[in-house]
């Protein structure tokens, strides 16, 4: 099943740490996520997807939109511990640009 | 195996949510018969979603979808049938994530270009009565890796 496993926040990032196949469900989950932060004004956002390990291009396009609502924001979007694949498939698709992307997530609150 | 018939999976899946991994679950199993790179059946896997997500959506029939996969020594063909009432490929937009930003352009889009991207060849042939995606990976040479 997709979910999302854990939203804790560290310093000025909110960590969101998903489960299982991200597809439009587990997008939808992440932008709520991201709406809600984004009221009370956190603005920087880490996605941990070591334990998302397979992507559909329909949950990839929803990452499209927590860009352009953190773009709005001066706001930043980091990736983390993706598969060969999902990060292969983010490349094709343009995300990369627009994402920062670490191994680690220790990598990326050290950014 | 070339001179003889070859090996073949056949797949019939219901249009219901999230289907599409049991295609790739099957091409897993294909992939690592194949003695394929984790590159390779990843390219595969993902391919395989967005051809059979889109087969779900864009057929705008309840008919079940067909994938058939065909195992030979070099390459693994893959085709995947649905029965609605076919599309013009040539009338598929090539997305770029740079006009879907700060535009209120459709986000959604990208499964052809992917498929395209991941796999070594692929074609299309649509009538009234369904379309067929064929798509081939083929097998890198260890050499190649």
């Amino acid at each position: 099943m997709s979910k999302i496993i854990s939203t804790e926040e560290q310093n000025k990032y909110v960590i969101v740490k998903t489960e299982g196949y991200f597809n439009k469900d587990l997008g939808e989950l992440v932008i709520s996520v991201v709406e809600e932060k984004v009221q009370e004004d956190k603005f920087h956002f880490i996605l941990d997807l070591e334990q998302s390990k397979i992507v559909n291009s329909i949950g990839a396009s929803i990452l499209i939109e927590v860009i352009e609502i953190l773009q709005d924001k001066d706001g930043t979007l980091s990736l983390c511990h993706m598969a060969p694949i999902i990060e292969k498939t983010f490349s094709i698709m343009g995300l990369t640009k627009y994402c920062n992307i670490f191994a680690t997530l220790d990598e990326a609150l050290a950014q | 195996m070339s001179n003889e018939t070859k090996p073949s999976v056949e797949l019939r899946i219901p249009i219901l949510k999230d289907m599409e991994l049991v295609a790739t679950n099957t091409a897993d199993v294909i992939a690592k018969y194949m003695q394929l790179s984790e590159e390779e059946s990843g390219e595969i896997s993902m391919a395989l979603i967005e051809a059979t997500i889109n087969a779900f959506e864009h057929s705008e029939s309840q008919k079940d979808i067909f994938i058939n996969f065909t195992i030979s020594d070099d390459e693994l063909t893959i085709k995947v049938i649905d029965q609605g009432k076919g599309f013009d490929s040539k009338g598929i937009q090539i997305p770029d994530i740079d006009s879907k930003l700060k535009k209120q352009e459709r986000k959604r889009g990208w499964g052809v270009m992917l498929i395209k991207e991941l796999m070594d060849s692929v074609d299309y042939e649509s009538s009234n009565d369904g379309t067929t995606l064929t798509m081939t990976k083929k097998k890198k040479n260890e050499q190649d890796n």
